[in-house]
């Protein structure tokens, strides 16, 4: 491998993620504008205007020309990485997004280490004791948590630790009445435990079964029979041939999950009135701000964008067949 | 003198749903009885998909773990229980596996070929042979770092051989080791078995393949409709047959290019529709009222050879 290969690897990436950006940009875009969200109306909240004030504002917002010149000049701004002032918080949106993201980078960061994490040695541990009471005990969990709606599981939690127990805070990023700049952490990390157990839970289930199935496979296929046939047995075969051969798609599996993460984000910011991304992009969405909306689609798209592009990094190192052939393309 | 494999009477049965939750005994090997002395090259003949392979996997102990094994298999005159299988397989048994396919994907060919070590002393020793044995099967030092799936096919046999002899076995075992090889690797890899054969270890040839059995093998065992039928010498299948004994064995000569060119009417039974009397009762041309309710046994007919019909029976 040398390093025009990886250049040109990393180009056609680049060029991959311009046009999905422009795509992602302008589709989304076109279906705000063809909805009946409005930014006049949300300016306006039902308050009474006349016809010229109303032109007024249209001139303002710029909704009164033709879509062609309002994709054009909301891809202009966007090249300048000018997203807009969003109008509920009367700030650039790139700076609430910034600072939304922030809070919820630690939340989803947390989550998505744990559950990846846990979920692989669950899925190891009964992929290796298939048909024992610990593998059904794991996929009987996995079944209930993947059919349960993450809020729910949000609910159930707070419900226990919370209420019941009373362990932990019930919600928000920081004691109510204190600002999030005078917290301290021990406040601040109390009410992440919550949050991030849920999404850790819920996250957890499809990376272990698909674990699960993976080994349980490896454990079947003609190199462990070989393997064994050569006095191998045990942990011996999970640890030399198992792992290796499951890491990849497991790995794989979880960076594809950075969608589900952003979308069970939302819903668990929302429960425990969480201040990130998720309860922010609820919050454009309920009171019809557009830019801070835009603005939050593309930046998910960057951010599953980016998780699949490290999984496909992540292959390099991993699988000496990819090594061979990926970057000769 | 005991022998360095005896099976006995083995049989491979796999439960299998048939409608519902019914169950069914679905009997693969019914009776499978063979020997093998050190330094003998026996082959086991049988078409393909007969269920040969699992003679191997059985005497491994890595069978499916929905298949049922009974019979006996001695190991030096010790019958082996699963416990003393695992303990034996890789040191004195080894097996050389049919492909590629075998071997872990995503390992190095000399990780895979030293295997599991508990000390960094032994992988260092058995580095050291590991090399030695490459080298003997032109092996050169680039392939030790080679995956799988750069292997050609040749390289691949002989990666496989040389994995067997790390072990310094007794006996192996090798699974269908020549289909989809050219002339001249098939060539090669039996004159491998020849060699392990001087060396005084003991080979167990199961292949589909006549050519190769009658190229290496110093006894033929006949494997039909999950039973051997017959274990005849190299020398018998010479002539008109004559020397053969059982009637399939015969035809199975005659139906070779050489010999004539003959096809037998019929299939072999598969598993699951054997008839209660003997397997080749269908299709026989000399066979016996009896022959049809009756299942012969496999009887000695002197100087190491067996055959399973009742016309060679004492006083048929």
């Amino acid at each position: 491998m040398n390093k025009q290969k990886v250049a040109k690897y990393f180009g056609w990436k680049l060029v991959r993620f311009i046009v999905l950006m422009i795509a992602v940009a302008i589709f989304s875009f076109v279906l705000l504008d063809l909805s009946p969200i409005d930014p006049v109306n949300a300016y306006l909240h039902g308050a009474a205007v006349s016809e010229t004030q109303r032109q007024i504002l249209q001139q303002y917002f710029g909704t009164n020309v033709p879509m062609t010149e309002k994709i054009f000049h909301w891809l202009m701004d966007l090249i300048q990485g000018n997203l807009g002032t969003s109008l509920i918080y009367r700030r650039p949106v790139i700076d609430v997004i910034i600072d939304k993201f922030m809070a919820s980078l630690a939340l989803m960061a947390l989550s998505w280490i744990l559950s990846g994490v846990i979920g692989f040695a669950l899925g190891v541990v009964a992929g290796k004791n298939k048909g024992s009471w610990i593998d059904k005990a794991v996929k009987v969990y996995c079944y209930a948590i993947q059919s349960a709606p993450s809020f729910w599981v949000g609910m159930l939690v707070l419900m226990i630790f919370s209420v019941y127990l009373g362990w932990f805070p019930i919600g928000f990023g920081v004691p109510i009445g204190v600002r999030s700049t005078d917290a301290t952490f021990i406040e601040w990390a109390t009410r992440l435990v919550l949050p991030t157990l849920t999404l850790s839970l819920v996250g957890l289930a499809p990376i272990t079964m698909y674990t699960r199935n993976e080994l349980t496979q490896v454990l079947s296929s003609d190199f462990v029979l070989f393997a064994k046939s050569r006095g191998e047995k045990g942990w011996d075969l999970v640890k030399n041939h198992g792992i290796r051969n499951i890491l990849l798609p497991a790995i794989t599996l979880q960076f594809l999950s950075f969608s589900e993460l952003f979308g069970g984000a939302v819903m668990i910011e929302q429960v425990f009135s969480y201040p990130g991304i998720g309860q922010t992009a609820v919050a454009a969405g309920l009171q019809n701000d557009v830019p801070l909306f835009l603005g939050i689609v593309v930046i998910s798209a960057i951010f599953v964008f980016v998780g699949n592009l490290l999984a496909d990094i992540s292959y390099y190192f991993i699988d000496p067949r990819i090594k061979e052939n990926e970057f000769n393309d | 003198m005991d022998k360095l494999l005896d099976v006995e009477n083995v049989s491979i049965s796999f439960i299998q749903y048939t409608r519902g939750l019914n169950q069914r005994d679905l009997k693969v090997i019914t009776d499978l009885t063979l020997d093998i002395s050190e330094g003998e090259i026996l082959a086991v003949l049988g078409s393909s998909g007969s269920g040969k392979s699992l003679l191997a996997h059985a005497i491994f102990g890595i069978l499916p773990e929905n298949a049922r094994l009974n019979g006996k298999i001695k190991f030096k005159g010790k019958e082996l229980s699963q416990e003393d299988k695992e303990e034996i397989r890789g040191k004195g048994i080894v097996l050389v596996p049919q492909s590629v396919n075998f071997l872990d994907p995503l390992m190095k060919i000399s990780d895979i070929a030293i295997g599991h070590c508990e000390t960094e002393e032994e992988k260092k020793a058995k580095k050291i042979k590991q090399r030695e044995i490459f080298e003997h099967y032109n092996l050169g030092p680039e392939v030790d770092d080679m995956y799988p799936f750069q292997l050609s096919g040749g390289m691949a046999r002989r990666v496989l051989v040389s994995t067997a002899l790390l072990a310094d076995p007794d006996l192996v075992v090798a699974d269908e080791p020549t289909p989809g090889l050219d002339e001249k690797t098939v060539q090669e890899t039996l004159n491998h078995f020849k060699h392990m054969k001087e060396e005084g270890i003991g080979v167990l040839l199961i292949t589909h393949d006549i050519h190769a059995a009658l190229e290496v093998a110093d006894r033929i065992g006949i494997f039909y409709s999950g039973y051997v039928i017959e274990i005849a010498l190299k020398e018998d299948f010479s002539g008109d047959g004559e020397n053969l004994l059982h009637p399939y064995t015969k035809s199975l000569f005659k139906a070779l290019p050489a010999n004539g060119f003959e096809v037998v009417e019929g299939y072999q039974p598969l598993h699951g529709e054997i008839i209660e009397g003997c397997p080749f009762y269908d299709r026989c041309e000399m066979r016996f009222d009896r022959c049809k309710v009756e299942r012969p046994e496999l009887t000695d007919v002197g100087n190491n050879k067996k055959v399973r019909c009742f016309k060679y029976e004492e006083g048929a």
